[in-house]
């Protein structure tokens, strides 16, 4: 479409349809002087749901403000939050509207996240791929990411923005903490307009090289949260993807009592540093030690990056092994395949449990009799030695091991 | 030949609306499972004699059209071919096509199953070469039929009603032909070698043992004896060399692949889940899975708990894949009792491993038998379009009513011990729970689980599974339960697709009495 036609045409539109593409529509605007709404549509579902989407359609034109429109719409089987959104979108882009949202029915919110809940696995959900959403929750990850970031085209980050915000209101994630990956600043300040008033668990912010970016978000959010009357709690988990965001993560980890958990993003990183992401991660390995020391100076947990390679699990699972190892208590995951994987390398084995289980007891023993000093058998155990013991149990119960 | 117009409909046991005369022949509206008690002998060819054939073997003729005229076709009789070939199957509409040339009209197409490179075959029903088909019709054969083109009804039967109709004379075959991978002259077939090696010829074997006709047509002729001769050239009349039956990349695929697919790869881990921790999956035990997506990742999981608990089975049944070659192979199973094999290593497997046995619909699955190995099999996973709150399923009809799928083996696996429907809960936006079945093809009776990405489902007249899942930490559910959860997801109940008042189609059950109607679309 011309340019010279749009600047005279009020038009706009939003999402997906074709052959190939499942659960999302594809809505177009065009503004008219009168004659009121007229919808033209192809779904199919259409035997279905053919009465019910445009039923939707005049509902969500009327709440938006919008009298007189030819409306087109092609539906490969979108959920009504869905076709909400991608309407929304339209108007907007259309320059049509009052600026009102157009919210689904809410789902019960569940629980507040505590702030040292289990982090093992994040599964990443392209912000812009609704067919993806419905089902995320079922998979078992400790949380799921609605990303607005890398997986979002520039031309629909408004458009992705209203179905994560609609997904976060309709869709229950079930045990699973809500987490958003918002755009990098200043971007990211609009998302967390749509975002906020949803209740998120949690937002990660890609690409922090410096303490004020946290700030600023923090601020942001802390004034949505007092516009919407908000007081559960949204985490924060900077993502840090470059040379000197490394060397400022602890000063970006104690940059808001909001933070949670500090990662990183190792594709941005290991092309900052002009090398090449292995699957062993040599190159990495600082930047990642760095992570974990800064997060737990700062009293926060340390979350490793993601495992590209969903074909490889051998490869997934020494990864996870070693990220383990040197600290951090879980990673990203691309693809809900790699979540039983990542469950089980970050899982204590039965010799730590066993070990640290026999501590515990000792522990608690010393306590009953008011004792000072925790002794197994003939060795004295350290406090640090109890106290991490305590904590693998507690992890080990978390994770049906205990 | 067959006038629709004049159908009158009867309700059955199962409260379906069923004609009481299809093409031309009255019928048995369903009584309920095990009910109908046939009477009578099995159908039987005429007797023949060797002094009418060549004394030294040699039954070739030179093509289809010579085979047919010797055969003496005319118009209205029944011509069969078989889906052994899949898609890739030539030899059917070169037989139809042949007999067309030869001018005659009104025949009976009788295909185990038809694919959609067959489509044209909507040409001779247009033109009255063919009055109608009895067999499988999906893609443009479903929509010709669903749309009430086709003079004549269509009759969908499992593989074992098939069996089951030709041995009690409900369909008398006049001329077989069979697609044969490897013949010799004498007419004795096989499939597991040539270049057009499929695995199995079991649909076709009864066919040879009843049909008044049987034509062997081959391009792989070997001199007498083709070894093993799974179809016996003393069934066979004619013999025709062509130069090619099939088109090898359709046949068999040459590699299958396991669903990527997260919500189906749930599914088909809470099915192995399921046989785990009910105990059904132990030691000596059988269960049968298909070429789908979730039944193929289903047998990876199983493969994996089966190694972890040091458990084997006793057989396996296919279609057969790679996969269950692999189970094989590993000494996971004794055997594989194969009705049809899907891929290249399942060809080779049966070719040449003594314990992967090639098996027919009589041993599989017919149902005026002495008995048969469906009901012997432990567990079997299959799909569904549609299942409803009774547990009843469709697998032939999409929501809106279309023809979607043939029966297959479907209808008789639901004898085994435990029948689980692997599907996912919705289907772009379609609740596959549903109020009603648009076609009714099993009944719940049968149907033990539902295992949906959203939870399981046990039919509540299996207390023993019920029990068996107690203290599991299975996600078991009320079928009722996740019905409602999806249709809050899906925004309320879909509307009622409007359907036609007139059957074009029935399903038969596995004793040959009429289960359902397919109804006129659009």
């Amino acid at each position: 479409m011309g340019v010279g036609i749009e600047s005279l045409v009020k038009a706009g539109e939003a999402g997906h349809w074709g052959p190939d593409i499942r659960s999302d529509v594809h809505a177009r605007i065009e503004a008219r002087g009168r004659g009121g709404i007229n919808i033209e549509l192809e779904s199919r579902v259409k035997p279905y749901y053919g009465d019910a989407i445009r039923q939707q359609a005049e509902e969500v034109l009327e709440a938006l403000g919008v009298k007189h429109a030819e409306v087109s719409i092609h539906d490969e089987g979108a959920l009504p939050f869905v076709i909400a959104a991608r309407l929304e979108a339209a108007v907007r882009h259309a320059g049509l509207g009052e600026g009102t949202r157009v919210l689904p029915d809410r789902v019960l919110l569940p629980e507040p996240s505590p702030r040292d809940r289990m982090r093992r696995s994040r599964l990443y959900v392209p912000g812009s791929e609704p067919k993806y959403f419905i089902n995320a929750g079922l998979h078992g990850a400790d949380a799921i990411i609605l990303d607005l970031e890398d997986s979002v085209h520039p031309n629909e980050k408004d458009a992705a923005r209203l179905l994560v915000r609609n997904a976060l209101r309709a869709v229950d994630f079930l045990q699973c903490e809500r987490m958003v990956r918002i755009n990098q600043l200043p971007l990211g300040l609009e998302d967390l307009e749509e975002i906020v008033p949803e209740s998120p668990d949690l937002i990660l912010i890609p690409k922090v090289e410096r303490p004020d970016q946290v700030i600023v978000a923090t601020e942001k959010i802390a004034e949505i949260k007092a516009e919407y009357g908000i007081t559960r709690p949204i985490w924060l988990m900077p993502i840090i993807e470059s040379a000197l965001g490394i060397e400022k993560a602890f000063e970006i980890a104690t940059a808001s009592e909001d933070i949670v958990a500090l990662t990183i993003g190792l594709e941005d990183y290991t092309a900052d540093l002009g090398v090449v992401k292995t699957a062993t991660g040599n190159e990495s390995l600082f930047a990642r030690q760095r992570i974990v020391n800064a997060a737990h100076a700062a009293g926060v947990q340390g979350i490793d990056s993601v495992f590209g390679d969903v074909g490889d699990m051998d490869g997934l699972r020494t990864w996870g092994i070693n990220s383990r190892a040197i600290g951090f208590e879980g990673m990203g995951c691309v693809h809900p395949l790699q979540i039983a994987v990542i469950h089980q390398a970050f899982a204590p084995s039965p010799v730590e449990i066993e070990k640290a289980r026999k501590i515990v007891a000792a522990y608690h023993e010393a306590q009953q009799r008011g004792l000072g000093v925790v002794s197994l058998g003939s060795r004295m155990i350290d406090p640090p030695v109890v106290h991490r013991a305590l904590k693998l149990m507690a992890r080990a119960e978390a994770m049906g091991l205990a | 030949m067959a006038i629709l117009e004049k159908t009158e409909l009867v309700t059955n046991a199962a409260g379906r609306a069923v004609p009481e005369q299809v093409n031309g022949r009255p019928q048995v509206p369903y009584a309920g499972v095990g009910r109908h008690q046939p009477r009578g002998n099995k159908a039987a060819p005429p007797i023949r004699t060797a002094a009418d054939y060549p004394e030294n073997g040699d039954k070739r003729v030179a093509d289809l059209e010579t085979a047919f005229r010797k055969c003496g076709l005319r118009d209205g009789m029944v011509i069969s071919s078989h889906h052994h070939l899949r898609d890739g199957d030539r030899v059917a509409l070169m037989a139809l096509e042949a007999a067309a040339r030869i001018g005659v009209k009104d025949l009976m197409w009788f295909p185990s199953a038809s694919f959609p490179s067959q489509k044209a075959a909507i040409e001779l029903m247009a033109s009255g070469v063919i009055d109608h088909i009895e067999g499988s019709m999906n893609g443009p054969l479903g929509d010709y039929c669903t749309q009430g083109k086709m003079r004549g009804m269509g009759v969908l039967r499992s593989h074992g009603g098939r069996w089951q109709a030709i041995q009690d004379g409900e369909v008398h075959i006049d001329i077989a032909v069979i697609a044969a991978p490897t013949a010799d002259p004498f007419g004795n077939c096989d499939a597991s070698h040539g270049k057009s090696a499929c695995g199995s010829l079991g649909f076709a074997l009864a066919d040879s043992i009843y049909a008044d006709h049987v034509i062997a047509v081959t391009d792989n002729l070997v001199p007498f004896p083709c070894v093993p001769w799974q179809i016996q050239g003393n069934n066979v009349d004619y013999v025709v060399t062509v130069d090619s039956i099939g088109d090898p990349a359709k046949i068999v695929s040459g590699t299958t692949q396991i669903t990527r697919s997260p919500d189906r790869l749930r599914i088909a881990q809470l099915v192995a889940l399921f046989l785990r921790d009910t105990g059904i999956m132990r030691n000596g035990f059988s269960f049968q899975a298909g070429a789908g997506g979730i039944a193929l990742a289903f047998v990876g999981y199983l493969k994996q708990m089966m190694k972890e608990a040091g458990v084997k089975a006793r057989f396996v049944r296919g279609g057969s894949t790679k996969y269950l070659v692999e189970l094989l192979e590993e000494g996971i199973t004794d055997y594989i009792l194969d009705g049809q094999t899907f891929d290249l290593s399942g060809v080779q497997s049966m070719a040449n491993h003594p314990r992967h046995v090639a098996t027919s619909p009589f041993t599989s699955y017919n149902y005026h038998g002495k008995g048969n190995f469906a009901s012997l099999v432990d567990t079997v996973v299959l799909g569904a379009t549609e299942v409803d709150a009774n547990f009843n399923a469709n697998v032939v009809t999409h929501s809106d009513g279309r023809l979607l799928h043939g029966i297959g083996g479907w209808q008789n696996c639901l004898a085994a011990g435990c029948t689980i429907l692997a599907v996912p809960s919705f289907r772009d936006r379609i609740p596959v729970i549903v109020d009603q079945v648009t076609t009714l093809c099993g009944p719940g009776e049968l149907i033990d689980v539902v295992v949906t990405e959203r939870g399981i489902a046990i039919n509540p007249r299996r207390q023993d599974l019920m029990n068996a899942a107690k203290g599991s930490k299975l996600p078991i559910r009320p079928l009722q339960e996740i019905k409602a959860e999806v249709e809050r997801i899906c925004g309320g109940k879909p509307q009622q697709p409007r359907r036609g008042d007139r059957p074009v189609a029935i399903v038969k059950w596995v004793d040959g009495t009429v289960l359902d109607s397919v109804w006129q679309v659009g």
